[in-house]
């Protein structure tokens, strides 16, 4: 199935009647509204910023009409202040322009022209980009690693950006290493996308610094820290960050993203990602304007097949199932995934019976099993003992678990409530 | 429309393992070896494996009504335990072994400690080693010919034989030992009757994954090592008292075995060590059941010593 919608071609998603864009789409501060009711804006337009420095400008994804500055339901379940845009059509686009040759190579006005497009990691965290390509004086960056690891199943857009803009890719990733002044860059691909492989080897075969690293399938090879580890044969340290080692990864539409901000100047208001799974009528890559209320795209895709039972936005494995699908696509969406309903069976969780399935697969090696039962009887601080902040919620012990355990609930749990009490201690 | 979808934490697709399905594996691959004993014992075998089902579901479901959990017994454990219990007893006991049997076991082996995945020992050894101690005539001398004869052979049983084997002829004769003991056993309980089913029934479950071979092999691996310097007769050590239904379907029970890889490895030494010093050191024939049990209890000590290398495990400073 997933190989079947790496063959279709990325297809443009109709406008939707209203956009809605929240303000607050990645980790760090939220953005304040620089529009007003009322007012017009264009293509591009900034709409929202903050002073933070760990943050992410948003942009306007059309044109057309402000109608409405209110909280709106997003992803998390949390209502969050948004802009909300009704597309006169038109799509007039606010006058934006690239930097020459020369300019790209200033870094530090590269950094301020990848804050100001708004560009965030494309891949789910939707961690500003320009704060990635700022590391700590004494821990220069010396290998940057383009993700195009797809490994959640049924997603398939960072396949089809491989096989349609490779030589952005490419330049994207040139960009980041200059800023970096990296020595070696690397793109990972795993090998069930051999088209992609094939296509972007052919291209990077002329650059000496970079190649392509074909990589297994194996879930989560995606997770940067994974990655790190089978390509660079490093361990980033438990609580730490990828440049600690030196290295530094972004995924395959971010570096698509980071080109486009140098050199056309174009801010981040559209993506591309894959809306599939068994509860849909036809699966489509899509390249979908931020903003977009998931139900559009849906009847782009030409409906629900069956009755609908869970709609996820992101990957099945560490998604969230929606409730109301009004909700709009952010920057960090990667996915929407629909299953239905007789696919839906209500999970029946028991004791763990201590067959180890979980233990085994998980990536960074802690014991998801131990952890899930001190959550379960509200030993918190036993679970910090065993290291659940070094859990990277990947899914993978819920998924293999005989017993239907929850074992991300209990841990994401457990980690808001350790980060809570840390905040609170800290102050 | 939107009312109606379903909203839970991700991951939003499950492998399609669950603990039914475990015990489903665990069933199929029993089943050739209940089969031969049907075959073999007749009613006798019908009513020893029924009984001590029955009771161990009985006991299992009044429990959890009687604590106001739900009954879960559809998940098979409780009748697994049953038929592993069966399994370890004599093919003619009194009808009231196997029933007793069966609720000790659920009883002080499961439910005592919570149920499932709560318990220490492994219920059917629990039941099995309570019924030992409180009846070792009975659950020694029950040995009973087949229906089908096969071949004239001794009564005594191999792992006697071993002893006398061992203490003065070493050269076995073929036909009265090793054959059947791989094919068909008579004198033993009812799940020693042939090796070789019980070969293909670890086979099944290792392929499967219900199984880590770590157990079984590390187990079975300690016991030849050791039965080639204790200068025992190797085949008869392997093949007799139980080693096979112990290291396949005893001492692999995941609720009392270790959960990582490594641990496993050192739980089947164990085992193997106990079983050997036991068989060597005690007139008990029962080395492997015992040995089961009192690693059982070192379980959570190992999981502790051999948790895996963390990913990352310099900290941040
Ligand atoms: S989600 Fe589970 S398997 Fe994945 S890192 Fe966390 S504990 Fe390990
Ligand atoms: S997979 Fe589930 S049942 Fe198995 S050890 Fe982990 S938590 Fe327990």
């Amino acid at each position: 199935m997933k190989k079947e919608l790496g063959k279709k071609p990325i297809e443009e998603a109709s406008l939707p009647d209203e956009i809605v864009i929240p303000l607050s789409q990645n980790l760090g501060s939220p953005c304040k509204p620089l529009v007003e009711i009322k007012q017009r804006v264009l293509v591009g337009q900034k709409i929202g910023d903050s002073d933070g420095f760990v943050s992410a400008p948003v942009h306007s994804s059309v044109s057309g009409e402000v109608v409405a500055i209110e909280p709106r339901l997003s992803f998390s379940g949390d209502k969050v202040l948004s802009v909300i845009i009704a597309p006169d059509g038109n799509q007039e686009t606010s006058s934006f322009s690239g930097f020459s040759e020369s300019e790209a190579k200033d870094a530090d006005k590269v950094r301020v022209a990848i804050r100001e497009a708004g560009i965030v990691g494309l891949g789910g965290a939707a961690f500003p980009s320009h704060v990635k390509l700022s590391p700590p004086k004494d821990k220069p960056i010396t290998d940057v690693i383009v993700n195009g690891c797809e490994c959640e199943p049924y997603i398939a857009g960072d396949h089809r950006n491989i096989l349609e803009n490779a030589e952005i890719i490419i330049d994207g990733l040139k960009i980041i290493m200059r800023v970096l002044g990296a020595e070696r860059g690397y793109i990972a691909i795993e090998t069930n996308k051999i088209d992609a492989i094939h296509h972007m080897n052919n291209l990077v075969s002329s650059e000496g610094n970079m190649r392509v690293v074909p990589l297994s399938v194996k879930y989560p090879q995606g997770a940067e820290k994974q990655l790190i580890q089978v390509i660079l044969d490093k361990e980033v340290p438990s609580g730490g960050i990828p440049c600690e080692v030196s290295a530094l990864v972004h995924n395959v539409g971010t570096t698509i993203a980071i080109s486009k901000a140098v050199r056309e100047g174009k801010p981040l208001f559209e993506r591309v990602l894959s809306v599939a799974g068994p509860g849909i009528k036809e699966s489509k890559n899509l390249k979908v304007k931020i903003g977009t209320p998931v139900n559009h795209l849906i009847e782009e895709c030409g409906g629900f097949k069956g009755e609908p039972g869970k709609v996820i936005l992101g990957g099945p494995m560490t998604g969230f199932a929606l409730f109301d699908l009004s909700v709009p696509i952010v920057k960090g969406t990667s996915g929407v995934v629909v299953f239905p309903r007789e696919m839906t069976i209500a999970s029946n969780p028991r004791a763990c019976i201590r067959c180890g399935r979980c233990v085994q697969v998980c990536p960074v090696r802690i014991m998801p099993n131990f952890i899930g039962q001190y959550i379960e009887v509200g030993m918190i601080d036993r679970a910090e003992d065993a290291d659940v902040m070094d859990c990277i919620e990947c899914g993978l012990c819920g998924y293999v678990c005989p017993a239907q355990r929850p074992l991300i609930q209990l841990i994401r749990h457990a980690k808001a409530k350790i980060i809570a009490d840390r905040k609170k201690g800290g102050s | 429309m939107n009312s109606e979808l379903i909203v839970s934490a991700p991951p939003h697709i499950k492998s399609h393992e669950t603990i039914g399905k475990l015990m489903g594996w665990t069933f199929l691959a029993l089943l050739p070896v209940v089969l031969l004993d049907i075959y073999l014992f007749g009613g006798h075998a019908i009513r020893t494996i029924s009984l001590s089902m029955i009771a161990a579901v009985l006991t299992e479901a009044a429990i959890l009504m009687y604590r106001r959990m739900p009954v879960t017994v559809i998940d098979g454990s409780a009748a697994l335990t049953g038929l592993i219990l069966a399994l370890t007893l004599p093919p003619k006991v009194p009808y009231w072994i196997p029933l007793v049997g069966g609720f000790l076991a659920i009883t002080f082996g499961k439910q005592l400690f919570g149920g499932l995945g709560y318990n220490i020992f492994n219920p059917a050894l629990v039941g099995r080693a309570m019924l030992f101690v409180s009846w070792p005539e009975i659950l020694s001398n029950s040995w009973f010919a087949p229906l089908k004869e096969l071949d004239a052979i001794t009564s005594a049983t191999p792992l006697m034989a071993l002893r006398e084997i061992s203490a003065g002829n070493l050269i076995a004769d073929i036909s009265v030992v090793y054959k059947p003991l791989l094919f068909l056993n008579r004198g033993g309980c009812l799940g020693e009757i042939s090796a070789l089913l019980l070969i293909l029934g670890g086979i099944i479950l290792v392929s499967r994954k219900v199984i880590d071979w770590r157990i079984p092999v590390s187990f079975i691996g300690t016991v030849i090592f050791l039965s080639f310097f204790a200068r025992t007769n190797i085949l008869i050590t392997l093949l007799g008292g139980g080693l096979l239904l112990g290291a396949f379907f005893l001492a692999t029970d995941p609720v009392t075995s270790p959960v990582t890889r490594k641990g496993r490895v050192v739980y089947g030494i164990g085992c193997g060590l106990a079983t050997m010093l036991i068989r060597l050191y005690s007139g008990y024939v029962e080395g492997v059941m015992f040995a089961i049990l009192f690693m059982n209890s070192f379980v959570s000590l190992i999981d502790r010593y051999t948790l895996p290398k963390k990913y990352g495990l310099v900290k941040a400073k």
